[in-house]
């Protein structure tokens, strides 16, 4: 270990409140771990909002469908790499394959992982475009016609039978889809809820929070891209869709509320011995990111904004305001949510006695700069995916004529 | 981890894999013959002459006793454990370490670890007017038989012994720390020089050979009983009869195998 | 019916993604790298093989066998030869180059010796500041036999814990044997002859009750106060409460 991380070491001692466990004093699940949950849950969340299309057939949100499965795609590929370089021997990350110790809820991330992005979505975005991948292939010169083509497995059939196959098909991958999604982020909330050593982990509702929390951020995240892909193209918004987006999003964020709140008041009122020391932990560690980030910015403002919108009659542009303005707030509290989640869960010590402190590297692999950099590789991902492939349904006379 | 990833970690540790195998066939044949020979590392020589006959796990299952009411708080036990063990100096690693509780007249409790001297932590109050009562509490793993640990490595990497000694394989340990999370204990650390978990073995090189662990073999009040739960007369089951036992966290129902007598409510 | 062109190029590429993570799951990774037992195997062999740092009292006996006979019937008979000198398998293994360590320094002894109020009662402790400062330990104790040069003179120098509470309290003033007498063996082997406690009420109302001598102690009446209880069943004769 470098001198320089043993002379914090020594630091963070100084900032000990009452007593911890002498192993304690290093926190080993650091941001990459907060970064983890929160790339996850955009995934699942932008996943379920393209669900509405497909399977509830709200064909108002339909003009984000397609966003919204890229979105979910470039925000999975990235979802290992926070993990992978927070393991301390990342070489040997392949074990997890070679020896999955079933017993184990992190061993089964593989699997899920595996299963979500091979058997959900890129089925169902292969499915989604492949007529648009045969045309295109027929359109474009060279290199990219080939790069069509093999997207597109070298299919050529473009016939109404073969589209309304794929149609048939996208709503099956969907049905499975919708608890597959569900799967993926109920089980990073297991991998917390199931540790029974720590208590404000261990909750039977840490996979339904997750869950609705990523439902929230997933939406958000959407209303987002779509708003800022359509200035940046110059298109007009389609408000409609916007309005109904919003509106599930209105609904999600109760809901989320609901369940933190019963999580809350659950701990608070059956009082167990842990009690103190998360009280005090929520007053003194958290109290910025918990009650003014999570509760305050990220959820009553941008709610109270969501109510205005909705019970007021604003123009476009306003509402396109208030919109974009809790859309961003209720990412900035998600984010919160999952650093409470996993910092929150290692400032206190398991003897219930003293609370830590953390220090976020800037520099380091697991600092501050690594997980920036791994928010912004997602969009990064999209942006080539939405040059790639287009965002809206090809016309059908296009396709005629090529 | 996608499967690009798996790939390229496959094609490069192909070569070390099959080397591996090579090494490992010899070491099952071994496995029933007698467990007391080192096949790697054959530099190190122990000072004991092979343990009569083939060892077999199956006939042990080995429990720590403490006596809170012995313990001086000399820490003799914890410097021999990291002599013995390769444990780094720095008060942020520990297999085993001593805390002190002092309960005031006021009910009020103050904990230190006394192999921790922070900059900023005061001496704890001495006056003994307001001390209703004051012991030492020897901590390390517990060696689990319903290990919370063995359960969420991902990879297999930490495990029971048939002897009841919970283990870390340090060359399979990818470093996720779920285990250090899991642990109700606080008994593992993240080793900065392997980059793997660490925790107390019950000097498992040590027993197996019929030494005592590190710590037990120099506790000068002889607070801490080592022995064999499955032998009918051994200085662990003698402990368990003469004294009314407690464990810690009894609650998580982990079973643990570190057994205190006289312990007191406070202690968690 | 005819199959559609989308399943059967699928169906192609999840052979192939299947055929080959089942090549390579099975196949071509080598069972050493698979099997759980294995693994297990070469890590107790590799934990087997870990170094020996403390040798263990046996081996100290085989050579030293004078001074380990010595140390097992002193005080320090349960003591492990290491416990003082440190780990010493390598003098062990090679007792003409590798010499073992002694602890000389004043600052060891005190280690276990040094008074501290959280030890148990009656494990033997001394102000190191107060104690013959300076002198090494050694100069009068032998750390294989350690017997006092004399017979302690006072009783804190093992009860140090009991003295310094008295000394605080309201019976700052009383020696010990006012309430205990004290056999003389018990100064030489303390658990062969134990002192003595008082075993009545009277006992204290010798000082306490109503009608006794001593005028500054708080008076009671024995008749009535504390029914069928003992005095010290309520109160710690050592600092007992009112003036503590």
């Amino acid at each position: 270990m470098n001198p320089e991380r043993i002379q914090d070491l020594f630091d963070l001692l100084g900032q000990v409140t009452g007593y911890i466990y002498p192993n304690e004093i290093e926190i080993h699940w650091s941001i990459l771990v907060v970064v983890y949950p929160y790339v996850t849950g955009l995934v699942a969340g932008a996943f379920i909002l393209a669900s509405l299309v497909k399977v509830f057939k709200v064909k108002e949100v339909e003009p984000t469908y397609r966003l919204a499965l890229l979105t979910a795609l470039a925000f999975l590929l990235v979802a290992p790499l926070p993990l992978l370089l927070h393991l301390s021997q990342p070489m040997r990350s392949f074990e997890i394959f070679l020896t999955p110790n079933l017993t184990s809820a992190m061993a089964m991330f593989g699997f899920v992982y595996a299963w979500y992005l091979m058997a959900v979505l890129l089925l169902e975005l292969w499915f989604e475009y492949r007529r648009d991948l045969v045309v295109l292939g027929k359109e474009s010169t060279f290199p990219m016609s080939w790069i069509y083509r093999a997207l597109s497995l070298f299919s050529t059939d473009v016939s109404d039978r073969a589209v309304a196959f794929d149609l048939k098909a996208i709503r099956m991958i969907t049905i499975i889809g919708i608890p597959s999604a569900f799967l993926l982020h109920g089980y990073v909330g297991f991998i917390f809820g199931s540790v029974k050593a720590n208590p404000w982990w261990s909750s039977v509702l840490m996979p339904i929070v997750f869950l609705m929390s990523a439902i929230v951020s997933g939406i958000a995240l959407v209303v987002f891209l779509y708003m800022v892909l359509t200035s940046i193209r110059n298109q007009p918004i389609d408000m409609r869709c916007l309005d109904t987006i919003v509106s599930y999003l209105f609904y999600a964020v109760i809901v989320d509320f609901s369940l933190e709140a019963l999580d809350f008041i659950h701990r608070l009122y059956q009082s167990e011995e842990s009690v103190k020391i998360l009280g005090t932990l929520i007053t003194n560690k958290l109290f910025m990111s918990l009650f003014v980030l999570q509760i305050l910015l990220g959820m009553i403002i941008p709610l109270g904004i969501l109510v205005v919108a909705r019970s007021r009659t604003f123009n476009d542009d306003m509402r396109k305001l208030l919109y974009f303005t809790s859309v961003i707030l209720i990412q900035v509290g998600i984010f919160s949510t999952r650093w409470n989640v996993v910092i929150g869960g290692q400032l206190f010590s398991k003897s219930f006695r003293g609370l830590m402190a953390y220090k976020m590297e800037v520099m380091g692999i697991e600092g501050l700069l690594a997980a920036l950099a791994l928010l912004i590789l997602p969009f990064v991902i999209l942006t080539v995916f939405i040059r790639l492939l287009p965002t809206e349904r090809m016309e059908d006379h296009v396709a005629r004529t090529a | 981890m996608n499967k690009r990833q798996f790939l390229k970690g496959l094609i490069l540790f192909f070569p070390a894999g099959g080397l591996t195998g090579v090494l490992a066939s010899p070491v099952r044949g071994k496995e029933t013959s007698g467990a007391d020979k080192g096949t790697e590392a054959s530099g190190a020589k122990t000072t004991q002459p092979q343990s009569t006959g083939a060892y077999d796990p199956e006939r042990h299952n080995y429990g720590m006793g403490i006596e809170i009411d012995k313990c001086i708080g000399c820490s003799r036990c914890v410097e021999a454990c990291k002599a013995e063990n390769n444990v780094p100096q720095e008060p942020f690693f520990f297999r085993t370490w001593i805390e002190r509780y002092v309960i005031t007249k006021d009910r009020e409790v103050t904990v230190e670890s006394i192999n921790v001297k922070s900059r900023g932590t005061r001496e704890l109050a001495q006056d003994d007017r307001e001390i209703l009562r004051s012991f030492f509490v020897p901590k390390l793993c517990n060696q689990c038989a319903h290990p919370p640990c063995v359960q969420v490595c991902p990879v297999g990497a930490t495990f029971s012994t048939k002897d009841g000694v919970v283990l870390v394989d340090a060359n399979r340990c990818i470093g996720c720390r779920y285990c250090v999370q899991a642990c109700p204990y606080a008994a593992r650390y993240l080793h900065p020089e392997t980059k793997t978990a660490d925790k107390c073995t019950f000097c498992y090189h040590r027993v197996v050979k019929g030494l005592l662990p590190a710590c037990v073999e120099v506790c000068p009040t002889q607070a801490r009983v080592f022995g064999d739960l499955k032998s009918k007369a051994s200085r662990l089951v003698r402990l368990m009869r003469m004294n009314k036992i407690h464990v810690l966290k009894p609650s998580l129902n982990t079973d643990p195998k570190v057994y205190y007598a006289q312990l007191d409510g406070e202690v968690r | 019916m005819r199959i559609p062109e989308q399943i059967q190029r699928l169906a192609i590429v999840t052979a192939v993604i299947i055929g080959g993570v089942l090549l390579v799951r099975f196949v071509l990774i080598p069972r050493s790298l698979i099997s759980d037992d294995l693994h297990r195997a070469s890590t107790v062999q590799r934990e087997l093989a870990k170094p020996i740092k403390f040798a263990g009292s046996t081996a100290c006996q085989d050579c030293h066998e004078d001074v380990s006979s010595r140390v097992r019937k002193g005080y320090h008979k349960n003591l492990s030869c290491e416990g003082c000198h440190g780990p010493e398998a390598r003098h062990a293994e090679n007792p003409m180059e590798v010499k073992p360590f002694a602890p000389r320094d004043r600052k060891f002894c005190p280690l276990c010796h040094g008074y501290d109020p959280s030890r148990p009662t009656g494990f033997p402790q001394i102000n190191p500041t107060a104690h013959n400062p300076i002198k090494p330990c050694i100069t009068c104790h032998n750390p294989h036999d350690p017997v006092p040069l004399t017979a302690p003179q006072e009783c804190s120098a093992c009860h140090a814990q009991i003295q310094r509470t008295k000394a605080v309290s309201s019976h700052a003033l009383l020696q010990c044997t006012t309430c205990h007498s004290v056999p003389a063996q018990h100064k030489k082997t303390p658990r062969s002859a134990w002192p003595s406690k008082p075993d009545t009420r009277a006992f204290c109302g010798g000082c306490h009750g109503k009608e006794a001598t001593p005028k500054d102690a708080p008076k009671i009446d024995m008749s009535t106060h504390g029914g069928r209880f003992l005095c010290w069943q309520c109160h710690y004769p050592h600092l007992p409460e009112g003036r503590g």
